[in-house]
This record gives C-alpha cells, sequence and structure tokens, in this order.
C-alpha cells in the first residue's frame, strides 16, 4: 500500500481517484456503420452517410465489436450481462453528427469486475471496475486551421470505443498509474484495442477529490481526455494540489469538469463549455437489446489467451523465473510473446525443458536485448535480433562453444548485422577451446612465467588463482572454458 | 408534476437548441402547460409492476460481420454542406 | 386520355401485361394530371423528365417479360422518403436544397419493381400534423368539398399530399408513412385507401425520422387490391434496419378472397366516444351489418387503455422526435441561419429556431423536456408502461378474435384553420388511430360512405401483428359492400 498524501497546512489529505479509460476496441469497421476505422485518413473519407447522419440514416451493430466488449470483461473477471440495451445521450457538438451519442447508460454490457495492480514498494493492490459500456467516438474538431472557422472531420465520429469505468479505489497518482498500464495490458493482451495513447485509441477521463483522513468523500473534478499515463500522473498531482489548496484557503470545489495542460502544469476549468448539461438518455429506439446466450460468453471465454496476472505465475512457478523478471517479461505483451517464443526455440536448439533454461533465457532477454534495444532506441517489434537467432545464440552458451562473455560480444555484432550466431562465431573464430591438452599447454606457459605469484599462492594467497585464469583466458583471447581452465590450474597450482 | 414557467421555457429551448424569443416565452409556457397538464391523465392508471415498452419488436439486434463496406465517398458526404473546405465541414469558430 | 387517370394499379397492370397500354402512355397522362392539380399543392416537386425515363424503362422491362405488378405504375412520394438526386425535405425548411445522395430502401423497391416516379407530395413538417397545415410548403387542400360549397377542407395529415393525389387523380399510388395516424386517417378525409403494415414490415431506411419505434411506411391507393399490390413492393427486410424484421412478404394480393365467413371481428367498446358524431357512429354499425351479412362473427371486446393511448403518444413520439431532429443543426445540411461572427451555439439557436416551424418545435420542447433529469421517469417511462398496457391489451383481444372494426377517425375532414390554433384538439383526430401505432400492429383505412355533408368517411380494420393478410381481406370485404363510387368533383382543373 502506498502512503500517498498531500501535505496541506491543516493537515494529511488524502487523494480519491476513480478513472473512466476510453478504449477504441480493434474492429475493421465502426460500431455502427461499414466504414473503416483505420487512423490517419484523409479528412471525411472514412465516413458513411450513417455516420454523417444524413436523415434517415440508421444504425446496424458490429457484431466484433460486442464479442470485445464481452472478452475484455471476462478478462477483468467481470461480470457479462446476456441483455444490454443502447442509449442515447443527447448533446450539441459540431463533431456530434446525430446530435447524441449512442452509449449504454442503464444496462451496460459488462459489470462489475477488477483488475490487480502492481506498485513500486513490490505491493499491489485490487482496484475495482464498475462496470463497462461500448459507445460512438465522436469526430474531430480542428480550430486553428482557419480564422473564422472551426474545421470537422468526421472519420473517427461512430469508431467503437468501451468506456470502462474504476470504482473510486485508486489513493495515489501511482495507483492510477499503475491501473491504467494493468488494463492497457490485458486489452493489449487479448487484442481487443492497441493501447495506442498517442494515436488516441486509449484515453482516460480523471476523476480526483481530496479529504482529510477518515473524512466522507470530497467534492469531485473530472479532468477530460487525459492520454498519457505519465500525464495521468502529473493530472491528479496537481489537481490534488489545488483541490487542497482551494480547501485550505477557505474555499469549496465545485463539481465540474477540467482539462490538463500537460505544458504549464495545470488543469482549468471547462465549466463554459459544460452549461447545463442534461444528457436526457433514453433507449435508442433504431436499436434493439444485445442479447446473447451463456454459450456465447463460453466461446468468447475459450478465446482469451493467457493473460498477464496468469502467465506471470506460470513464469515464477513452474519456470522457476524470478518475480521481478516475470513482472518485467509479461508487462508488455509483445515482450511476454518474444520470451516465449525465444524460450520454445532454446528448448528446440538445447533439447532441454524450459525450466532448465527458462532463467538463462529471462535473463539473458531482460539484460542483454531489452539493454540493446532501450540503448539503440528500438522496440521489441524492430529488434534485429528475433527469437530464434537469441535461441541460437544462448544454445551456444549452453553447448560451452563459447562462454558468456564471449556470447556478449557476438550479441553485439548480431545486433548490429543481423547475422546469426554461428556464423559470428565462425568468422571470428570465437569457438571456446575445450582441449584439455591444449589448454594445459598454455597454463603450463603462464605457471612458468610467473614464479613470483606461484609463491604467494602457495605461502596461502589463495585467491591468486582468479590472477592466473585471467591470465589463461587472456592468453585464449577469452576462448577457453572457464571449466576446464578452472579443473585443470588448480592441481597444477598446488603442485 | 410542476407548472412550466417562462425560465423552464427558456431552459428547454437552451437544451434543444432553439431560439425563442422572449415575448413568445409566456406564450409558449401557457401551451406547454396545457398539453402536459392533458398528459397528466396518464398518472390515473396503475403501471406498478409492468415494464417500459422501448419499442413494438420483439427481437434482439441483429449483428454485423466486422467488414469495411462503406465510407471513401468525400464528396457525398460533403455535397450538401452549407460549408465545406479542404474535405472537412466548416463551422463558426469554436473557442475551446 | 385523361380515363387512364381513372384506371386502378391492377387495371392499368393487366393492360399493360395484355400489350393494350403502355407505361409510358399512362405516365404521360399521369404528368398531365399532375400539371393540373397545382391548386391543390400536393406536389412540392414534380420530376416528369425522370418518370418519362422509369416508364420507358418499364416499357422495356414488360417487353423482355421481366415484371411485377408495380411495373410501369406512376406514383408519388411523400416527401419523407430520401430519393436519390432528388430533393427531399420532409417539409421543413430546416431542410432547404437538401438533396440525398442515397435512396430510401422502400422507395428502392417500388424501383426496382419498375413503379415510375412523379415526384414528392406534400406532408406536415416531419409528419407532425394531422391536417397538412404545418409544412413548410403550404397547406394542401383536399380534393373533397361540400356538398354544394366551395370551401376547401384539409386533406388530413401527415400524409395530405399522399392521399390528395390519389383521390385527385394525379398519382395511381403513393407512399405514405404512419406514426400516429398519417395514413389511416387522411385516407379517411379523402376516400382513399390507406394501409400501415406491421411495424418492421417497411424498412425505415432512408425515411426521415420522426418517431423511430413508431415511423412505418405504407400505402395510399383508391382500392385495397392497388394498396395490397403497391404494399407488397414496398415490403421486405432490410438489413439497413435493425428494427427490420426478417419475415416472409406474403402475396397480398391472394388474400382478397371475399371469404371472411367464421371471422371474428372484435368491436372495442372503449372506440364509442360519447361526443362522437352520430353519423360515424351509424358508420361504424353500417360496417358491422356488412361484416355480419358476409359471415363474421361479431364479438364486443373491450381495450380499456385506449384513452390513455394519446397522451402516452404525446410523450413518446416528441421524445423521439427531440433526438431524431437532433441532427438538423446547420452543419452537414439543409439550412444554415448564421451571422456574422456568431459562435456555434449561436449558429445552432438561430438555424433551429428559423427552420423548424410551430407544431414541430412545440413537440421538439415537449419531447426535451420529458426527457429531462427528473421529469424521464414521470413521463417518459410512464409513457412506456402504459404503451405496454395498451400492447396486451391488443395482444388479448387478439386471442379471441382475427381483427378490430372501428372508425378511422373521429369526424370527416375539417375546414382550414378549424384546429390548427388548438393542438389538443388536433391531436384528438388521432384518437383512434394512435392505440395501433403504439402496438406496431398493421391497419387500414377503407373509404366506406360519404357524411351529411358529402365528405368520404373511413373505416378501420386493425389485424394481428405481421397478419396484414388478414385485414386486407376483411377491408376488401368492406370495400365491395360499401360500393364507395362517390368522386370529388375535379375545382383543382
Amino acid at each position: 500500500m502506498s502512503n500517498y498524501s498531500i501535505q496541506g497546512a491543516t493537515g494529511d489529505f488524502e487523494v480519491v481517484i476513480g478513472l473512466e479509460i476510453h478504449a477504441q476496441i480493434s474492429s475493421k469497421a465502426k460500431l455502427f456503420s461499414g466504414a473503416s476505422t483505420e487512423f490517419g485518413a484523409e479528412p471525411n473519407t472514412q465516413v458513411s452517410l450513417v455516420d454523417a447522419a444524413m436523415p434517415g440514416m440508421l444504425p446496424t451493430i458490429n457484431g466484433e465489436c460486442i464479442r470485445q466488449g464481452v472478452r475484455t470483461g471476462l478478462a477483468i473477471g467481470a461480470q457479462i450481462n446476456n441483455f444490454s440495451v443502447f442509449d442515447r445521450k443527447n448533446y450539441f457538438y459540431a463533431d456530434l453528427p446525430q446530435g447524441y451519442q449512442i452509449s449504454q447508460f442503464k444496462h451496460p454490457i459488462v459489470g462489475e469486475g477488477m483488475v490487480v495492480v502492481d506498485l513500486e514498494d513490490g505491493s499491489k493492490k485490487e482496484i475495482g471496475v464498475e462496470r463497462i459500456h461500448l459507445e460512438q467516438d465522436a469526430g474531430k474538431s480542428m480550430h486553428d486551421q482557419h480564422p473564422e472557422l472551426t474545421y470537422v472531420d468526421l472519420n473517427r465520429t461512430g469508431v467503437a470505443l468501451m468506456e470502462i469505468v474504476s470504482k473510486p479505489d485508486m489513493r495515489s497518482p501511482e495507483e492510477a498509474g499503475a491501473y491504467v498500464t494493468k488494463i492497457r495490458s490485458i486489452v493489449r493482451y487479448i487484442g481487443a484495442c492497441d493501447g495506442n495513447m498517442e494515436q488516441g485509441s486509449m484515453r482516460a477521463d480523471v476523476n480526483v477529490s481530496v479529504r482529510k483522513h477518515g473524512d466522507p468523500l470530497g467534492t469531485r473534478c473530472e479532468i477530460k481526455n487525459v492520454n498519457s499515463i505519465r500525464f495521468v500522473r502529473q493530472a491528479i498531482e496537481v489537481e490534488a494540489n489545488r483541490q487542497v489548496d482551494v480547501i485550505e484557503a477557505g474555499g469549496t470545489i465545485d463539481q465540474e469538469t477540467r482539462s490538463f495542460d500537460p505544458v504549464k502544469g495545470e488543469t482549468k476549468s471547462l465549466r463554459s463549455k459544460e452549461e447545463a448539461h442534461d444528457y436526457r438518455y433514453f433507449p435508442d429506439p433504431d436499436l434493439l437489446p444485445i442479447e446473447f446466450d451463456d454459450a456465447y460468453v463460453d466461446a468468447a471465454r475459450a478465446s482469451l489467451p493467457e493473460l498477464p496476472d496468469a502467465k506471470r505465475a506460470r513464469l515464477v512457478g513452474e519456470l522457476g523465473i524470478s518475480d521481478y523478471n516475470a513482472a518485467v517479461l509479461v508487462a508488455e505483451k509483445e515482450n511476454a510473446d518474444y520470451f516465449e517464443a525465444i524460450l520454445a526455440a532454446t528448448m528446440d536448439a538445447t533439447g532441454k525443458d524450459a525450466s532448465s533454461v527458462a532463467t538463462r533465457v529471462a535473463n539473458w532477454v531482460i539484460g542483454d536485448l531489452f539493454g540493446a534495444i532501450n540503448k539503440a532506441g528500438k522496440t521489441i517489434a524492430t529488434s534485429p535480433v528475433s527469437p530464434a537467432q537469441g535461441a541460437a545464440l544462448i544454445a551456444l552458451i549452453e553447448d560451452g562453444t563459447i562462454s558468456g562473455r564471449i556470447a556478449k560480444d557476438v550479441f553485439e555484432i548480431m545486433f548490429e548485422t543481423g547475422k546469426d550466431a554461428g556464423v559470428i562465431v565462425e568468422e571470428k573464430g570465437l569457438k571456446q577451446v575445450s582441449d584439455t591438452g591444449a589448454i594445459e599447454a598454455i597454463i603450463d606457459e603462464i605457471i612458468a612465467a610467473n614464479p613470483n605469484q606461484l609463491a604467494q599462492y602457495r605461502a596461502g594467497k589463495d585467491k591468486l588463482i582468479g590472477f592466473f585464469v585471467g591470465q589463461v583466458m587472456k592468453a585464449t583471447q577469452g576462448k577457453a572454458n572457464p571449466g576446464v581452465v578452472n579443473q585443470l590450474l588448480k592441481p597444477k597450482l598446488d603442485g | 408534476m410542476s407548472e412550466i414557467d417562462k425560465d423552464t421555457v427558456a431552459k428547454i429551448a437552451r437544451l434543444a437548441r432553439i431560439k425563442v424569443a422572449d415575448d413568445k416565452l409566456a406564450p409558449l409556457a401557457g401551451e406547454l402547460n396545457n398539453i402536459l397538464g392533458w398528459i397528466e391523465q396518464l398518472n390515473e392508471v396503475n403501471t406498478d409492476d409492468i415494464g417500459p415498452m422501448a419499442s413494438p419488436v420483439n427481437a434482439k439486434l441483429r449483428w454485423r460481420d466486422d467488414v469495411v463496406t462503406d465510407g471513401d465517398k468525400q464528396e457525398d458526404v460533403l455535397a450538401n454542406a452549407p460549408r465545406s473546405e479542404f474535405g472537412f465541414f466548416g463551422v463558426p469558430k469554436v473557442i475551446e | 386520355m385523361t380515363e387512364l387517370t381513372k384506371m386502378t394499379i391492377a387495371e392499368a397492370r393487366d393492360a399493360m401485361a395484355l400489350g393494350d397500354l403502355t407505361s409510358v402512355e399512362l405516365t404521360e397522362a399521369h404528368i398531365k394530371a399532375v400539371e393540373g392539380f397545382g391548386a391543390t399543392n400536393a406536389y412540392i416537386m414534380k420530376t416528369p423528365e425522370k418518370a418519362l425515363d422509369m416508364a420507358k424503362a418499364a416499357d422495356a422491362k414488360i417487353q423482355s417479360g421481366n415484371t411485377s405488378a408495380m411495373t410501369g405504375i406512376p406514383i408519388g412520394v411523400k416527401d419523407l422518403f430520401c430519393t436519390e438526386g432528388v430533393r427531399t425535405t420532409a417539409c421543413s425548411h430546416i431542410l432547404d436544397g437538401f438533396v440525398p445522395r442515397y435512396e430510401s430502401s422502400v422507395t428502392t423497391n417500388l424501383w426496382n419493381d419498375g413503379a415510375v416516379m412523379l415526384g414528392k407530395l406534400n406532408m406536415d413538417e416531419f409528419a407532425m400534423g394531422s391536417s397538412n397545415e404545418t409544412s413548410f410548403y403550404g397547406p394542401v387542400k383536399n380534393p373533397w368539398r361540400a356538398t354544394n360549397s366551395n370551401r376547401d377542407f384539409v386533406p388530413g395529415g401527415s400524409s395530405g399530399g399522399s392521399v390528395t393525389s390519389v383521390a385527385g387523380y394525379a398519382a395511381m399510388g403513393a407512399t405514405a408513412s404512419d406514426t400516429g395516424g398519417s395514413i389511416r386517417q387522411p385516407a379517411s378525409f379523402t376516400g382513399t385507401v390507406g394501409i400501415k403494415p406491421t411495424y418492421g414490415r417497411c424498412s425505415r431506411f432512408g425515411m426521415v425520422a420522426f418517431a423511430s419505434s413508431l415511423d412505418q411506411a405504407g400505402s395510399i391507393t383508391r382500392t385495397v387490391r392497388d394498396g395490397a399490390i403497391m404494399l407488397e413492393s414496398m415490403c421486405g427486410f432490410d438489413v439497413k434496419d435493425s428494427t427490420s424484421m426478417d419475415m416472409v412478404v406474403p402475396n397480398f394480393e391472394a388474400a382478397l378472397t371475399g371469404d371472411i365467413r367464421g371471422l371474428k371481428v372484435g368491436i372495442p367498446q372503449e372506440y364509442h366516444l360519447a361526443d362522437m358524431p352520430g353519423e360515424i357512429e351509424a358508420l361504424w354499425h353500417q360496417g358491422i351489418e356488412w361484416l355480419k351479412a358476409a359471415g363474421a362473427e361479431i364479438v364486443d371486446v373491450n381495450l380499456p387503455h385506449t384513452k390513455y393511448a394519446l397522451p402516452a403518444y404525446y410523450i413518446i413520439a416528441p421524445a423521439e422526435a427531440s433526438s431524431n431532429l437532433a441532427r438538423y443543426d446547420g452543419v452537414r445540411y439543409g439550412l444554415r441561419d448564421v451571422g456574422d461572427g456568431s459562435s456555434l451555439d449561436e449558429m445552432y439557436y438561430s438555424t433551429r429556431g428559423e427552420g423548424f416551424g410551430e407544431e414541430v418545435k412545440r413537440r421538439l420542447m415537449i419531447g426535451t423536456y420529458v426527457l429531462s433529469a427528473g421529469y424521464y421517469d414521470a413521463y417518459y417511462i410512464k409513457a412506456q408502461k402504459v404503451r405496454q398496457l395498451i400492447a396486451d391489451d391488443f395482444k388479448r383481444v387478439f386471442e379471441k378474435v382475427d381483427v378490430l372494426l372501428t372508425p378511422t377517425a373521429p369526424s370527416a375532414a375539417f375546414a382550414f384553420g378549424d384546429k390548427s390554433n388548438d393542438p389538443l384538439a388536433m391531436y384528438l383526430n388521432d384518437v383512434f388511430t394512435v392505440p395501433a401505432s403504439l402496438a406496431g400492429l398493421p391497419g387500414s383505412s377503407v373509404p366506406a360512405g360519404l357524411s351529411a355533408d358529402g365528405l368520404p368517411l373511413g373505416l378501420q380494420v386493425l389485424g394481428k401483428a405481421w397478419d396484414e393478410e388478414t385485414v386486407l381481406k376483411v377491408s376488401h370485404v368492406i370495400e365491395a359492400a360499401a360500393g364507395f363510387n362517390a368522386t370529388p368533383t375535379d375545382w383543382w382543373s
């Protein structure tokens, strides 16, 4: 548990946070029309006459969006509602052609669920999910392209969103950040949303209130459309402090929506836009209730991949990977996929079972590969070293062809050139020397060349064995098998 | 149920985005009260244990396949627009 | 040539099949009739060239033997139906100059069957009205006048242009739409046959929405047979409308057997209004006698929640309309009323303030109010519950009877201005038609006689969901028994 609080002049304040995450469902076509959802097209080209709300146009629902909503609900262990209803949320805005958003108000498709988040101090916390409902995205207004006009592009209009509404269970920016991270991880694992926050595929409305510890809940403000995990954290920090300042100055918090300006590091009221909102929700008479049977839910459940928590538990429990490493590996789906692929390839290449190579593979992926990727500013998707290539490298260590030390050099070349490890080892003559005769000869030379050190060793300075090992490795350019060296050196030094 | 006054009419007109001249508010309030007063006879009906009927169709929603079948008709979309430029609809500038 | 316009659809179909008549001949006669029909204001847009092109194509189709019952039949289209390349406004100022790039599914079905479009027909603005007085294009004059009178009467609404064009021989049939009675009530006022099918039978795609859970397209014709023919062409499952039901469309014309022996006809006692004119009661009684004579069994039934249908309707329909009409905002089509330096919000206020007529604004205000915070449960949910009770009433009754017979409207057509200043008096016109609309049931209005003043009066037949066939069969028997052959004097030409 984190013990985050804001220290005010009159005492400590607790921060209470709830999040509404809007996640774009990964579908080819829109929620209620056959227009494409692809990002970045020319304005108003991915718009059907339904999206443009031409007179007499009617919505028809994309079943894939229902399926992904159900899968997301199942992935957070939530109650799935076999009966749900679309409502109209009525308000006027230039990029809302119908004059209403089709959403789910009274009867959402997914009810209560829960996710477990990991905090920096190693603790875990359960965050409740209140509901998930399906709704349409709005279009895009551009205010800076023309002196007198706002330009409206409807390409995004009608794209399917899931709104994932948390309970007010978070108490610190860190918890909120961890929660978004976890939700993002889950929806990406199951393929319900690409989680791309830069392109707006995921964004959050952040509800923040403050109170003295033990007091009833304070009045909350909703910070709209926060589009990165870092900004979620910052916005909460800034807003909570603002609220404490207001309260301590004798003011009261107005329930309102606000926006976060990351450049100025402040939130500001959107009250002007909010004037007298009354959404007049009612069931959309152009649509009928969504209904499905338990078999449908079962099939959706069966289609779920292993989820991050389960994978992490398996990595620790069955493969003996440390909890820290497991957590790192499962956090991002691509990383986890890479790990699974390289582990399988390593098993193939070495003929060994998973648990006996898993730790080495995990260490290599997290230490060597991630290190190189981060340094090069790449991602796992653009890694120049494939899982098969990585596995081949690890297999060379496992079978004693090269040492761990040499492997690092080989990897560096692989990362730069994309060549296979075997080729590099061959080309550069980096094969480990395990021939006892050859190593013995070198050892003899080195002992002969260092009589002083030998005398000191024999006088009880055991540590000097390291010096001799180093000399042997140096003489063999690191290629001597360290095991063999140790094995031969000791009897000779001991005389 | 409450009587609609001029302020309520003004509030409803705002929600509906309909300009109503000030001198029309009071007459409109009268008309609406008349209609709503007549509507209130519904209170005579006992609707305990009755579910609201949203549609005469007693069926579940039909689902579409996730296939792109529409779009790519910018000209049709913009053809009737009072103002459009560079493929966008143009509306009076919105100050955020 | 004028005689051609007096033919029924069925007669014209048969003549064209025999090669005695071409669609071009038939269409030219109608184009001429439409030209001479201006005084009624039924057509707000004429499409003679398009009509001739379609007629030629229909003749070619007939030549090739690839025909259906509507091939080559010239009809009018209520301006509620979007027609590709032809201005569509729902007779509202706010849709000024709107030319759809798409075709409604109902008209698509008709054109696919070879029907010919004469033009777009006047209506109450957004179908909100019972007299066609709310149209931005001005009222439509009923072809009928009272005996020895030159006074103009309303044609009923909202499908005033549709019924007028058909009654005045300026179209063989017309599309119409019914939300609370907009097909049946004007049919009754003009001596035409109006048929509203079961909700979900005709696609709503491309039909300008008024109240989505109530709107249903239907036909206006001069005979029941023509209604069966035209309706069959209009109906059909449409994936583009989520409330369109995947039901086989029967051969409606085949239902017109004339044999209703043993059929049970319910007479809802609640439709005997205390202040209803005696001639309406008398006509109803006459209808009962006709059906009895044809071998039907008459059963008195009760629909206890009937009187609550209108108030429930005047919550539900405006509520849905307030949301359906939010799209008319001056951004993407139609009227934009904006001054220099106006804000977006100011544009909304003045576009919608200018663009909507008084009745539409009144209903949008009511609809907005009943959905607003604090009133939703008291009004909207209450109305939906009452709607359920009304639907349950019908369901119970239809376990015992096959159809219901009632008057279509509580009066004959009235004069202009009689009710337009009293919204409630106007709403009461729909007292007999609204309950079935709320329940989504099929119904017809069949001309059955004349009022003492010489104005047409209709009887309404209501049926079970998806049983248009029995409605048509009974309507056909009434039509035959009534022998209604009065025609309006053609004062307009």
